[in-house]
């Protein structure tokens, strides 16, 4: 089974938040970039299945060359290749040109993504790729089994789950708890730096939407203490002050 | 061309972030000169047409073949499609869940649309057109212009507002049929809490953590929550130790909220948690603990043991009722 995973390079879930440049630029300033933490369960079930499906898997990421630390981080996860199409992600639409682009050119039975970029939050890559390509797209998906040409899985809606049955191929945007998080070790550390490494470059595809600037949320003003022996003040604030209910 | 609404419905009512999708395309369409079409797949009780003319709909379409009940995200996506491409309309609005924002996808790429999701205010609708959505899971915004002449947002949920603007709704309803060719999935069983407030849409949040010690003392947190017609969440630690479900899993890596309360118990905020809650507008924490990060970014606070205050608020509340 050839199983393609789609990679974001993401700021470290406890990056500051800042803008320069008139705010149109993201400050990289001592920020560390990770895989996102949806794709690390998307490259984790994807290595998890070399060993129950038998499972080929070629990592890939949209981005510049700044990326490759990530993608050599899957390989030392334990994927079998990389490749990183040199290319700025500009939107999501665009990003699943590339993306479809490449699969279109290959031939997978599986693709697995995270359920949503946790920079941009679009959560649409996945769709927009299945309806490119063709072939369905299921996002978040909780559990996942082959069993055949079928997979049985577990997908979450709003305040419950849903189980369903897909034939391969398809694209699934990943969230926990499809798999365990898993650490490189020193082992896929030291092989990581000899697997196969592809750099291609972009198809042409227009741009759909363009980004103007970013904003800050506004600050939180200080907090209130209420004495816990007076609960009656904070129902009063509430009501009162805050008008919540 | 009217500005086209997705209805996605919870039963057979239309949840309350269509509704707000409604309101949101009203003011899109008092811009634009434009008229507001509702479309409601399925089985849809009575009432709910005048519900939706409520909030400004002009208009409903129902695709009301009963092969449309089980929401399959491929066969929506081509049957609003097409209804799209019928009444030749520009803008495709939705709430955002966990199946319409697939669907938005589907139907940008069919209609060479621009699409922004996570949308959290209305449309700059000058010589661009610019739209703010949240991004970096609520801790800042970007500012985008949709380039395309068609247009798919899906909004934040309780970010627009339900604003009355009370209307007679013409129905029409409609034998369009699902496409058998386009079924992709077999759905084999449902998991749901019914009754209860969904989280992602509810106005009043009570959350709780580590701080409650074990599963067995959730019961003050479903009082507490019954009592303010509230939903329930918790924070990571908890769901991954199997004390609460997943889907009430609010975070970073799970749902994200936008409340008007939240109120979090014994939980310390750690900055994944805050992720999911960055955008409700009114925090309360409650911890034992002084130093807890959460109270930094909290209204109020009160620092004190949950098992004495807890039962103390909901006292409270059944007072004031």
């Amino acid at each position: 089974m050839k199983i393609l995973v789609c990679i974001t390079h993401v700021p470290d879930t406890t990056s500051r938040i800042a803008f320069v440049e008139n705010n149109t630029k993201f400050d990289n300033t001592n920020v560390q970039y990770i895989i996102g933490p949806y794709e690390d369960y998307a490259i984790s079930k994807a290595v998890d299945m070399k060993t129950s499906d038998n499972a080929h898997v070629t990592v890939l990421n949209v981005g510049g060359s700044e990326t490759e630390p990530v993608l050599r981080r899957a390989l030392a996860i334990g994927a079998d290749e990389a490749v990183r199409i040199n290319a700025t992600p500009v939107d999501s639409y665009y990003v699943a040109r590339q993306i479809a682009g490449y699969i279109k050119e290959q031939s997978y039975d599986l693709v697995l993504m995270g359920r949503e970029s946790i920079d941009f939050n679009g959560g649409i890559v996945h769709a927009m790729v299945g309806e490119i390509l063709g072939i369905p797209a299921f996002s978040p998906v909780m559990q996942l089994e082959i069993k055949g040409d079928v997979a049985e899985m577990t997908r979450e809606i709003e305040g419950g789950k849903e189980y369903f049955q897909a034939k391969l191929p398809f694209i699934a945007g990943c969230q926990e708890p499809i798999a365990e998080w898993k650490i490189p070790n020193m082992r896929g550390i030291m092989t990581a730096r000899t697997k196969p490494f592809k750099v291609i470059e972009a198809i042409d595809s227009e741009l759909r939407s363009v980004n103007r600037n970013f904003e800050l949320p506004p600050e939180k003003g200080d907090i209130q203490y209420v004495d816990p022996d007076d609960v009656e003040k904070l129902y009063d604030l509430l009501k009162n002050e805050a008008k919540v209910f | 061309m009217p500005i086209l609404v997705f209805l996605e419905k919870e039963g057979n009512n239309i949840r309350k972030s269509s509704l707000e999708a409604i309101s949101y395309a009203c003011a899109i369409a008092g811009k634009s000169q434009s008229t507001v079409t509702g479309v409601v797949l399925g089985d849809m009780d009575e009432g709910e047409t005048s519900n939706a003319g409520l909030y400004g709909c002009d208009k409903i379409i129902h695709l009301s073949d009963p092969g449309f009940n089980q929401p399959v995200i491929s066969l929506y996506a081509e049957a609003l499609n097409t209804v799209m491409d019928k009444e030749s309309s520009e803008f495709f609005i939705t709430a955002q869940s966990a199946l319409a924002d697939p669907i938005a996808a589907k139907i940008a790429i069919k209609q060479n649309a621009s699409i922004a999701t996570n949308v959290t205010d209305l449309p700059d609708m000058g010589e661009e057109f610019a739209l703010k959505r949240s991004i970096y899971s609520g801790k800042a915004y970007e500012n985008i212009v949709l380039t395309s002449a068609k247009k798919v947002i899906s909004i934040k949920k309780n970010s627009a507002g339900l604003i009355e603007n009370e209307k007679a709704v013409k129905v029409e309803v409609s034998d369009l049929k699902p496409n058998p060719d386009k079924l992709d999935v077999q759905i084999t069983g449902k998991d749901k809490s019914t009754g209860k407030i969904l989280l992602p849409e509810a106005d009043i949040v009570v959350s709780a953590g580590r701080g409650l010690k074990g599963p067995d003392n959730w019961s003050m947190v479903e009082t507490l929550a019954e009592e303010l017609g509230a939903a329930i969440g918790c924070s990571k630690p908890v769901s991954d130790a199997g004390w609460r479900p997943h889907h009430e899993h609010v975070g970073q890596t799970g749902i994200k909220v936008a409340p008007n309360l939240y109120i979090a118990i014994g939980i310390s905020g750690a900055i994944q948690h805050l992720a999911g809650v960055s955008s409700s507008k009114v925090i309360v924490v409650i911890n034992n603990d002084p130093e807890a990060p959460f109270f930094n970014n909290a209204e109020y606070g009160i620092v004190g043991d949950a098992f004495k205050v807890i039962p103390k608020l909901i006292d409270v509340i059944r007072k004031n009722k």
